[in-house]
């Protein structure tokens, strides 16, 4: 059976424009979030985000480096973070040069949960100003979302599969364990798998307040707004930003020397069949999508050392708790278990593949990043390690990604070290 | 170079992101300028927008080097 390994990490987020900034930002207990300031906010009810910060920014993206200028004028934000964290993985995994042959096996599948919500709000008011005349004829291909998956094969020449998954908050988790099945599959050979968003727009922010999603009691004191499992938390934080892996199949990162950061061996997907935005009050489609992936990987709920969490500091993340203690326990097994968008927000469709990475990092550096603000713990928490404030130290062999998305979608993703 | 050219010229490196210098009035938009045929779509309407003149489909598909969008702005613009 073939095996799908990660040689190569990119990331740009509310806490960093590449990897090492932000896991060392997310270890040393930083917060991302901040008041909103991209567009006036007097009007909306969320005040506050975990923006991408400018790059003149200590923890600043420089959308420059790697991406030309002609596509930035011409694209969503979204689709820039994935061309430059698509652009950090390859070079992370020294495959920026590659021949015709292994170009024909490589492939991407980086998706987006929303996609180019604010070029369609800024178009649509041209539309409605000036005319149809006047709207872009770069308007369609710069806001659709597999132009993440398209740019980055056109920028690097690679064509394999080239692929966008589109199912909301799981999009990144999705995205990543539908890559490694077609390497499992001989589809490829390398993938280079992600999501990303970008929706921190008027639209957008609006869009979610009105679903009743967003946090707005904190927007006085943003770094405290993003508070899983605590007994304050009123709703997720907007992120946004883009998390891409490189995969590649055991075998050939071997034999070209790749540094291994660890091994896809769990995926899990389901519905939850039950609402378009609540999940099922008893989490069963949670369950079912971690014991799949339990199931594939062929582990023992006590292998899993660390859980990042879907947690988005909504009324779900106790739901979510309730389904993993079923699963792996009442005490997790002696897992610690975190929600990394206390820190960054809610990256949507990008969260998945970020929070993937953060799993990757934790069994690299063997340590746990925290849950901020968790100061007065909600029922059901109890003898649970949720990595309060600071990152723990600890062994971890496997770590589990969680994600769930508006309509009932579920994934849950395994890695672990080789 | 005229005041027209001048500002073809900032336009044309404003939106493909092409040095100065570059932008020679024999330069083809294509040829030299690494432009795409939507990119010459998105230079029209920034030159309609700029000078207040209307370049309908047929005389944009003419427009093919700086010197086109310079001569069809002085003889239409109002």
């Amino acid at each position: 059976m073939r095996r799908v390994v990660v040689t190569g990490l990119g990331l740009v987020t509310p806490l960093g424009g590449d990897v090492e900034t932000t896991w060392q930002n997310l270890i040393e207990g930083k917060s991302g979030i901040a008041a909103l300031t991209r567009f006036d906010v007097t009007d909306q009810k969320a005040k506050i985000a975990g923006e991408v910060k400018p790059k003149d920014h200590p923890w600043g993206f420089d959308p420059d480096k790697r991406v030309d200028f002609k596509v930035q004028r011409q694209v969503d934000p979204f689709i820039v973070y994935a061309i430059d964290a698509a652009g950090q993985a390859l070079e992370d995994a020294g495959l920026v040069e590659m021949d015709d042959d292994l170009k024909q096996r490589t492939g991407v599948s980086i998706g987006s949960g929303i996609g180019g919500l604010p070029g369609i709000e800024s178009e649509s008011l041209v539309l409605s100003e000036k005319g149809p005349g006047r709207v872009s004829p770069h308007f369609v291909h710069g806001r659709l979302i597999n132009l993440t998956s398209g740019q980055v094969s056109i920028k690097y020449g690679l064509m394999g599969p080239n692929h966008s998954v589109v199912t909301a908050c799981s999009t990144g988790a999705h995205s990543i364990g539908d890559a490694a099945r077609m390497i499992k599959d001989g589809d490829a050979d390398v993938m280079l798998a992600g999501g990303a968003e970008s929706t921190i727009n008027p639209l957008g922010v609006a869009g979610f307040a009105q679903a009743k999603a967003l946090n707005m009691s904190f927007n006085d004191r943003p770094e405290q707004a993003s508070r899983p499992y605590d007994k304050n938390r009123d709703g997720f934080v907007m992120g946004e930003g883009a998390g891409v892996v490189v995969l590649e199949e055991y075998e050939h990162a071997k034999a070209r020397g790749a540094k291994i950061y660890a091994e896809v061996v769990g995926y899990g997907l389901s519905g939850d069949a039950y609402h378009v935005t609540a999940p099922h009050p008893e989490g069963k489609g949670a369950e079912l999508a971690m014991r799949m992936a339990l199931r594939k990987a062929g582990m023992k709920p006590e292998d899993i050392d660390y859980v990042n969490a879907h947690g988005t500091s909504t009324m779900a993340d106790t739901i979510e708790l309730a389904a993993v203690k079923r699963v792996l326990g009442s005490d997790l097994g002696g897992a610690s278990m975190s929600s990394t968008k206390s820190a960054i927000g809610h990256l949507l469709g990008g969260a998945g593949a970020v929070e993937t990475i953060f799993c990757i990092l934790a069994i690299r550096d063997q340590i746990v990043p925290p849950t901020l603000n968790l100061d007065d713990p909600d029922e059901g928490t109890e003898g649970v390690d949720l990595v309060p404030h600071k990152a723990k130290k600890r062994p971890v062999r496997a770590a589990l990604n969680n994600s769930f998305g508006f309509g009932g979608t579920n994934a849950s993703l395994i890695v672990k070290a080789v | 170079m005229s005041e027209t050219a001048d500002r073809v010229k900032k336009i044309v490196v404003e939106h493909l992101g092409v040095d100065a210098d570059k932008v020679t009035e024999g330069a083809s938009f294509i040829d030299d300028l690494g432009a795409d045929s939507l990119d010459i779509v998105e230079l029209v309407m920034a030159f309609e927008e700029e000078f207040g003149v209307e370049i309908p489909d047929d005389a944009a598909e003419k427009i093919t080097t700086v010197k086109d969008a310079i001569d069809y702005i002085d003889q239409n613009k109002g």
